[in-house]
């Protein structure tokens, strides 16, 4: 045990600097889900609208971020639009950006798709129990599409959480940037330093997204149609 | 038989289009309280589009509709109000699959109708009984067969205490074992005196479920009689060109 090399995550303030590290993990990651989720809604509305102008740009808004890898976003975003624009944010500003602007694509074509595959005879069916436009939203189509959409929304939410770990390349301390901290400073004493870090990483990373999983299978089971 | 009573409905001159196809060419039809008008055509005759008329779920460009001196072909109409007495079952069996069987019934009673819980509950729960589905009033329309979908969308639209109910090929999305269980629902209502206007393609059962067959073609009405002349004699070739269609 004495030289097992796992008391370097209880060395010094370590564990606490790691949950630090995974607290702006989390914080980046739940910032952008609810401010991806708030603009994606609106976004699933637009697309919903026969405007063909506006279905071309917010198509090529979506394509945008699933073609061009985040990583490459982040950079853009931080390397070059803020000096060209002169405006100065901090890494994670930025992360936080890129995310939203990111999860409000996803978002916005889960919520269209839940929106679009709304069979017509629901709403018929309501409408001639003489519910009204209001009743109809609130009883029929926005629970039957929340059902749709949240499976497709927490299988979003742990891929944002775990992409996270990207935001290191630009400048941020999160989990993983001190994570290598830690072991710079360990290796020497400990040389199995790094196993035990990632290995704690890993099980953090399992943590946060694994009960996500869960939840998102439960509720599909439950309301599987 | 025929148009003796009260006058429930009274459609005059009633035209429809979709876009430049005009669908309802003119119909003219009356309907009387405990009446049940069978309606019968080819696909496409405008039949069902009639019984969405009658409904508000289309809108129409002539003629009128009148239901209790009030125009439901005219502007302005409260179509809220209307749909509380004139229920309508569809062919796809939509009941809303995130509420339970007594939560479907009870939608329009307790939201629309603003009536209490307890008292639409027992109805509900003894509507289910008189189709033999008090036992599933707790499970979810994926639960069911469809036939028993159909009985209860039948039970939810009767919970509204309807004046007349539409029915629009009920029966012609299910499986042929299922079709009898429907339709033996049906019946039992045109037992108990309910108004209904009902658009199927069962030749036996409009035969013995109707007071009188309205045969459309084309977008207009060709021919109304009694079951037993309509079956043995049709006074319109148009007629009888359909019904040989259905004998073998």
């Amino acid at each position: 045990m004495q030289n097992s090399g796992i008391e370097v995550l209880f060395e010094g303030s370590n564990f606490e600097r790691l949950l630090g590290g995974l607290l702006v993990t989390i914080e980046i990651s739940f910032v952008s889900i609810v401010i991806g989720t708030v603009l994606g809604i609106v976004m699933g509305l637009l697309r919903t609208l026969n405007v063909k102008p506006l279905q071309a740009l917010l198509r090529l808004y979506l394509e945008a971020f699933r073609i061009i890898p985040i990583l490459v976003w982040l950079y853009v975003v931080h390397f070059s639009f803020t000096p060209l624009l002169n405006i100065d944010i901090s890494g994670e500003t930025t992360s936080i950006l890129v995310f939203s602007l990111w999860g409000a694509a996803e978002i916005g074509d889960i919520v269209r798709g839940a929106l679009q595959s709304m069979p017509k005879h629901q709403e018929e069916s309501g409408a001639a129990l003489g519910l009204s436009r209001g009743q109809l939203y609130r009883y029929i189509l926005i629970p039957q599409a929340i059902r749709r959409m949240v499976p497709g929304a927490i299988n979003l939410a742990t891929r944002m959480i775990k992409t996270t770990s990207l935001v290191v390349l630009i400048g941020v301390i999160e989990v993983v940037k001190i994570g290598q901290q830690i072991i710079e400073l360990g290796v020497i004493k400990a040389p199995t330093a790094s196993f035990w870090v990632y290995g704690f990483i890993f099980i953090l990373y399992f943590a946060v997204c694994f009960p996500l999983s869960r939840i998102s299978r439960r509720v599909e089971r439950r309301w599987q149609n | 038989m025929i148009n003796t009573g009260e006058l429930l409905l009274e459609v005059e001159g009633l035209q429809k289009s979709f876009g430049e196809r005009l669908v309802l060419s003119g119909i003219d039809l009356q309907v009387v309280k405990g009446e049940v008008t069978v309606i019968l055509g080819p696909s496409g005759c405008g039949k069902s589009t009639l019984l969405r008329c009658l409904n508000g779920l289309e809108p129409v460009q002539g003629g009128r509709i009148s239901y209790h001196g009030q125009d439901l072909a005219g502007p302005q109409v409260n179509w809220r109000e209307v749909r509380q007495r004139i229920g309508m079952v569809f062919q796809n069996y939509e009941l809303f699959s995130h509420m339970t069987v007594l939560d479907n019934i009870l939608l329009g009673p307790l939201k629309v109708q603003k009536r209490e819980p307890k008292e639409a509950r027992q109805q509900a729960e003894q509507l289910l009984g008189r189709v033999g589905l008090l036992d599933r009033k707790d499970a979810y329309p994926r639960q069911l067969s469809g036939g028993q979908k159909q009985r209860i969308a039948i039970v939810r639209a009767l919970c509204m205490n309807p004046e007349i109910m539409l029915f629009d090929e009920v029966t012609a999305s299910l499986d042929p074992e299922m079709v009898r269980e429907v339709l033996d629902v049906i019946l039992g209502l045109a037992e108990q005196g309910m108004t209904m206007i009902i658009v199927t393609h069962e030749m036996g059962f409009a035969k013995s479920v109707g007071d009188r067959i309205v045969f459309m073609d084309q977008g207009s009405i060709c021919e109304i009689a009694e079951p037993q002349q309509f079956f043995t004699q049709p006074a319109t070739e148009r007629a009888q060109h359909f019904l040989d269609i259905f004998q073998y």
